[in-house]
């Protein structure tokens, strides 16, 4: 009986260190450390291909970032003691308080705070800001929205999603004229939206209704290889989309001429014409934030939280899983379509290489990043992850990004896997499955009969 | 004899479910072999047997999580009218009025009491994402609704001072009736327990007790309960099924069942043969 424990001497020195999750962790950060010192430090040459590593460690920057990393283990060792003690006394008191659904007056000024400063913001940055909002930070904002409800409301791990932002940006080329193929009547890119919508929906119920019987890894794949295949066909279907060159003519800027009202978004990106563009989206990225919290806090948000919980029990309670699953691919679909209308309309051209498999996983990133099944996160996660590059534009160089990325994710795994804000049930999840409560183990358990 | 025990399994009026010659196999593994029995409507059946005898399974084709390959399970709603259950999925079954408990406890943990109950009864609304997005009117009346009507079943079972508490902070018993509220809560006309007394101290099987006679008497739910507390099947059971390696072994009413030496035999008699030869060998 105790045979294992003689093999595996716990009382032995080595032992005592290798458990120690404190030094664990510091031995992590020092790795973390030495990565980023040699992504930073000075490159190898042709002649002496390890002068990079030797030159970055003779270099005293190396040495502030091992003494960076050294610094964050010291504060999460602090807090975590701090957490330990506070916790230990309060533990019960808070979990029973606990309501979920509430939204306290405190955070609804905080989200009235962030609006404001939201529609402040292009008028307190220069020209080059004014793009990086409107070009970079806006519209991924917007998709890292739309794929939190599939990965983090639904659970579903989508690795194809630029697919849809693609069906968004074709479908405004093809019902402006754009492309090759001719639409039986054009619009205005402004009324492409809702055709846009219906077909990146389609396309979502068609990829989801054969796929979401599939469970995780499997799902990831089939995902993935949707997302190829959308970029494939439309770098070579050139007849259609136009191919590798791109479609045929620019498609036009938004305008709306209704009812006597004429408003036209301008095409040229010169200074004071990035506020039109600014706003629209902004007014976009609210319009689906609200949506989306209601959602998340009704019927079909609750069903999404069961089916991701416990599937069995999910369906025992008389939950259709397929039907939900197909719903959070349908309306993450729809939201970059919608992406993908604004940024055809608003670069007026674009090549299949826009829709490479690099975007689904940025955008997975900045889910991740920004705390998954968390709408907060998922907008506070993009816009620091997508104006971080920028600003650090030129300290790193631009192939090197996603090195980056990578590490910025494997440090916030092993740190922080709730992300930056994250959803209150999502981080009990992750905790309970760490204490291993968690549904998945649920059915290897015996019911606790005697 | 066989035919005799099989027609008192099958002898009710008005049966709400009914379980004809199924069997159920995995590969070489003769799950359930031939298994008929009928439960008559608001009645409280119970199917007992051995580790191993086939109960879960039996569960598992009711409430559509197995397919058995031979037979027929139908349900009977209030009007006459009978469904198979057989090829439905179990989230059609549960909408069919077929609401269950797990062996082992399954809740969503990581919701709160209330919201656990809520996402039941909201299995028989009709909110679409439409208009949970537009917070329509119809949409923030069946919310409301089933706030209430989740709170009614907390009440019912006992938990209401808990119903913000998390489902994996409440204590064993609570957790069981917690799941039993959720399963109310899906309008069911037919319940299945699967070993609710589990893991429960006396106490809470008193409690247990008197809580699946009120299930039965004031929401008039027909219960179909697998337990191993011989005490608790006797009190509350009207008809018990005994099954053993597959197959109805016996059936009738508790007394008579205790005196059959078919079911004295599959819980004590082989065992106690084993036994002997273990301490030979040894």
């Amino acid at each position: 009986m105790t045979a294992p424990a003689a093999t595996r001497d716990p009382g032995s020195a080595w032992a005592r260190y290798r458990d120690n999750k404190d030094l664990q962790r510091l031995a992590i950060c020092l790795v973390v450390g030495a990565i980023v010192a040699l992504m930073t430090g000075k490159s190898g040459t042709v002649t002496a291909p390890t002068s990079g590593i030797t030159g970055t460690f003779k270099s005293s920057s190396a040495y502030v970032w091992i003494g960076i990393f050294v610094a964050l283990w010291l504060l999460l060792t602090v807090r975590d003691r701090y957490l330990q003690s506070v916790q230990s006394a309060t533990h019960v008191l808070t979990t029973n308080r606990d309501r979920v659904l509430a939204i306290t007056p405190v955070k609804w000024g905080i989200y009235a705070a962030g609006l404001v400063v939201a529609i402040a913001l292009p008028h307190f940055v220069n020209n080059f800001w004014q793009e990086v909002l409107v070009g970079q930070i806006a519209p991924y904002v917007l998709l890292a929205v739309g794929l939190n409800v599939v990965v983090g409301f639904a659970g579903l791990l989508d690795l194809g999603y630029i697919a849809f932002y693609a069906v968004g940006a074709y479908s405004a080329a093809y019902w402006t004229g754009s492309l090759p193929a001719h639409p039986p009547f054009t619009v205005n890119p402004f009324w492409a939206f809702p055709l846009a919508i219906a077909a990146a929906m389609l396309a979502g119920v068609i990829l989801g209704a054969p796929t979401l019987r599939l469970r995780g890894d499997y799902l990831a794949i089939v995902t993935l290889g949707f997302g190829e295949i959308i970029q494939i066909v439309a770098n070579n279907l050139t007849s259609v989309t136009g191919g590798a060159q791109g479609i045929t003519k620019a498609v036009p800027s938004f305008s709306v001429h209704a009812g006597g009202l004429h408003y036209v978004w301008p095409l040229e990106l010169l200074p004071g014409n990035h506020y039109r563009w600014y706003y629209l989206i902004l007014a976009l990225i609210v319009v689906v934030l609200t949506a989306f919290h209601l959602l998340e806090n009704s019927r079909v948000g609750r069903a999404w939280m069961a089916i991701r919980e416990d599937e069995v029990a999910a369906e025992a309670v008389g939950i259709n899983p397929l039907k939900y699953k197909v719903l959070a691919f349908a309306i993450g679909a729809s939201t970059s379509g919608v992406a993908g209308v604004f940024f055809a309309s608003k670069n007026g051209t674009f090549t299949p290489p826009d829709f490479a498999f690099q975007a689904s996983i940025l955008i997975l990133v900045l889910v991740i990043f920004g705390g998954m099944g968390s709408l907060p996160g998922a907008v506070i996660g993009a816009a620091v992850l997508q104006w971080l590059p920028q600003a650090l534009r030129s300290h790193i160089e631009q192939q090197d990004l996603y090195i980056y990325y990578g590490a910025l994710l494997i440090v916030m795994m092993i740190f922080r896997p709730q992300g930056l804000i994250p959803s209150r049930r999502r981080a009990r999840e992750i905790r309970m499955a760490e204490h291993g409560v968690g549904s998945a183990d649920a059915m290897a358990q015996p019911g606790g009969a005697p | 004899m066989s035919e005799a025990i099989q027609e008192r399994a099958v002898d009710v009026e008005d049966p709400i479910l009914v379980v004809d010659n199924v069997t159920l196999r995995f590969g070489g593994v003769t799950s359930l072999a031939d298994v008929s029995l009928r439960q008559g409507r608001g009645e409280i059946l119970a199917v007992i047997g051995p580790n191993g005898a086939g109960k879960t399974s039996l569960f598992n084709s009711i409430s559509g999580v197995y397919r058995p390959q031979e037979g027929a399970i139908t349900f009977n709603d209030p009007d006459g009218r009978a469904t198979s259950v057989i090829g439905r999925s179990p989230n059609r079954v549960t909408r069919l009025g077929v609401a269950r408990t797990f062996q082992n406890i399954r809740l969503f943990n990581a919701l709160t009491a209330v919201e656990n109950v809520k996402i039941g009864v909201e299995s028989r609304q009709r909110t679409g994402p439409v208009g949970a997005m537009l917070r329509l009117p119809y949409a923030r009346r069946e919310d409301r609704e089933s706030d209430d009507r989740a709170f009614e079943l907390l009440s019912f079972v006992g938990l209401q001072a808990r119903a913000n508490a998390l489902a994996a902070s409440l204590a064993y018993g609570e957790q069981r009736r917690l799941e039993i509220a959720r399963a109310l809560a899906t309008r069911p006309q037919l319940l299945l327990l699967d070993e609710p007394a589990a893991g429960t101290n006396p106490v809470e099987k008193r409690d247990l007790e008197a809580l699946i006679r009120r299930i039965n008497t004031e929401m008039n739910v027909s219960v179909l309960l697998i337990e191993h507390d011989m005490r608790l099947v006797m009190s509350i059971a009207s008809r018990v099924v005994v099954l053993n390696f597959g197959r109805v072994i016996a059936a009738g009413t508790p007394a008579e069942v205790q005196r059959t030496p078919a079911v004295v035999e599959a819980y004590l008699g082989t065992a106690a043969a084993e036994g002997d030869g273990d301490a030979a060998s040894g």
